[in-house]
């Protein structure tokens, strides 16, 4: 319990937030866009293959969404299930890790 | 209907509810209830109350699952159909029946360093504090607070969070981070952060909604964010 | 022991969290599935077909518009408080939350008209 590192998550959470809100904007207007006549592979790959553009906006997608659902999770553990300390805080940087990878790999399958 | 159903809190922690009838009366408040109660019914019922005129907060009570101060709660309002439950303060250790202890709550206070700082000496001309000034108007409706718990009472993170420090003292924490004249601020603000502290704040605004006083404890717990994050970024916390 | 209960928590400010930290689980809950879908692309455009043919069926449809309104929920929501915490304080706090339900049901709209 380290007041200086608890403010540090609160403030990383909130910039997550904040780059999340921009991400997540754009998203959903590709989304309702794309999701017109029906979602094809051909179709999304047509849009992201070899597309610097598509892979650093998801890639900051990712980042900030594994930085931000598990600062998000800490909370909720905490307070609704008595989760807290250090297996907790190991499990909240193994699903940082996880949504990373697994995040990552998929802008991998759609970009490359 | 002339007769009010009233169920109250009797006991500590292993106590129950006790049922009583008590005749209605036009204008009567739920402090009026409680005093008729242990004056005609059962002299054994313990309650606090001092001023009755809604200036000290010490009537606070739980009314119908809802912290209130019950010299100004009116019976029309909360028992329509004429049904009242009394219970002590939520989030504090019961003393008995309506008597909560409220020594947990002050403690906090002192925990997040509740308490002014000086700075100047009797020798110093008056510190000037301008009325307009952004940090003065800041703390203009937080300063009213007088302490009655029905914020601490009203919070669910004080529920889920025993050492959540809670939002009367991050509120009175924040009328004197904003105090141009204290001298304490870096340790206050290492006082008020963490998950103990203003950052375990999910913005319920319970508090806000059942402040009697009409404080935003939010709005200073947010302005103790903002704080806290700048002196993080400074490294002056 | 008596507790505070629902009776103390039906106000709006209350509920704007509830639907924020219950769509944010869920969300997070759905993003490993959502990322591990996304990258069947790595075996070649007929197994990432194969997946979205899957989509087609109507509960799934149905789920993601569930899912868009649960993302927008959380994004009106996640805004909300970044006003609340960041801006300046006013009165119309309450006003904030029904602008985020609006917004979040509009884009939810907006999704399922599309489909």
């Amino acid at each position: 319990m380290n007041p200086r590192r608890e403010a540090w998550l609160w403030m990383v959470q909130r910039a997550s937030a904040a780059v999340l809100a921009f991400c997540v904007l754009v998203h959903l207007a590709t989304m309702i866009f794309a999701v017109r006549g029906g979602l094809s592979a051909a179709e999304i790959l047509g849009r992201t293959r070899g597309n610097i553009a598509w892979a650093a906006f998801y890639g900051t997608f990712v980042i900030a969404v594994a930085l931000h659902a598990p600062i998000g999770f800490r909370a909720m553990l905490g307070e609704w299930f008595g989760w807290r300390g250090r297996s907790m805080e190991m499990a909240m940087i193994l699903f940082a890790a996880l949504l990373g990878a697994l995040g990552f790999r998929a802008i991998l399958g759609v970009v490359s | 209907m002339s007769v009010l159903q009233v169920s109250v809190w009797r006991g500590a922690g292993d106590g129950a509810y006790q049922s009583y009838e008590v005749p209605r009366e036009e204008s009567q408040t739920v402090l009026d209830v409680v005093t008729h109660i242990q004056r005609h019914l059962d002299a054994t019922l313990s309650y606090r109350f001092a001023c009755r005129v809604g200036m000290c907060g010490s009537c606070a009570m739980t009314v119908n699952g809802v912290a209130r101060w019950t010299c100004r709660t009116h019976v029309s309002k909360v028992a329509p159909g004429g049904r009242l439950e009394i219970a002590p303060l939520a989030n504090l250790p019961m003393v008995k029946d309506l008597v909560a202890d409220m020594r947990p709550f002050f403690d906090k206070w002192a925990a997040a360093r509740g308490s002014f700082v000086p700075t100047a000496t009797r020798r110093d001309p008056f510190a000037a504090v301008k009325p307009d000034s952004p940090e003065r108007r800041a703390i203009d409706t937080a300063i009213e607070c007088i302490g009655c718990g029905v914020c601490h009472a009203s919070c669910d993170v004080v529920a889920w969070r025993p050492d959540y420090l809670g939002p009367a003292a991050l509120n009175r924490a924040y009328t004197l981070v904003e105090d141009s004249r204290d001298g304490a601020r870096r340790e206050r603000l290492a006082a008020v952060a963490g998950d103990a502290g203003c950052h375990a704040c999910h913005t319920h605004m319970s508090c806000t909604e059942r402040c009697p006083k009409q404080i935003a404890p939010t709005a200073s717990i947010a302005g103790l964010k903002r704080e806290v994050s700048r002196a993080l970024l400074k490294g002056e916390l | 022991m008596p507790r505070a209960g629902l009776r103390a928590r039906n106000h709006p400010a209350w509920w704007a969290f509830l639907v924020h930290r219950v769509s944010g689980l869920l969300l997070a809950l759905f993003l490993p599935a959502h990322f591990w879908l996304l990258s069947q692309a790595l075996r070649g455009e007929a197994a990432l077909d194969g997946v979205l043919r899957w989509t087609e069926q109507p509960l799934v449809k149905f789920a993601e518009i569930g899912l868009v309104l649960l993302l927008a929920a959380h994004l009106t929501g996640g805004v909300r408080i970044l006003m609340l915490e960041f801006l300046p304080w006013r009165d119309w706090q309450k006003t904030l939350a029904a602008l985020a339900l609006g917004l979040c049901l509009a884009c939810g709209l907006a999704f399922a008209l599309a489909l």
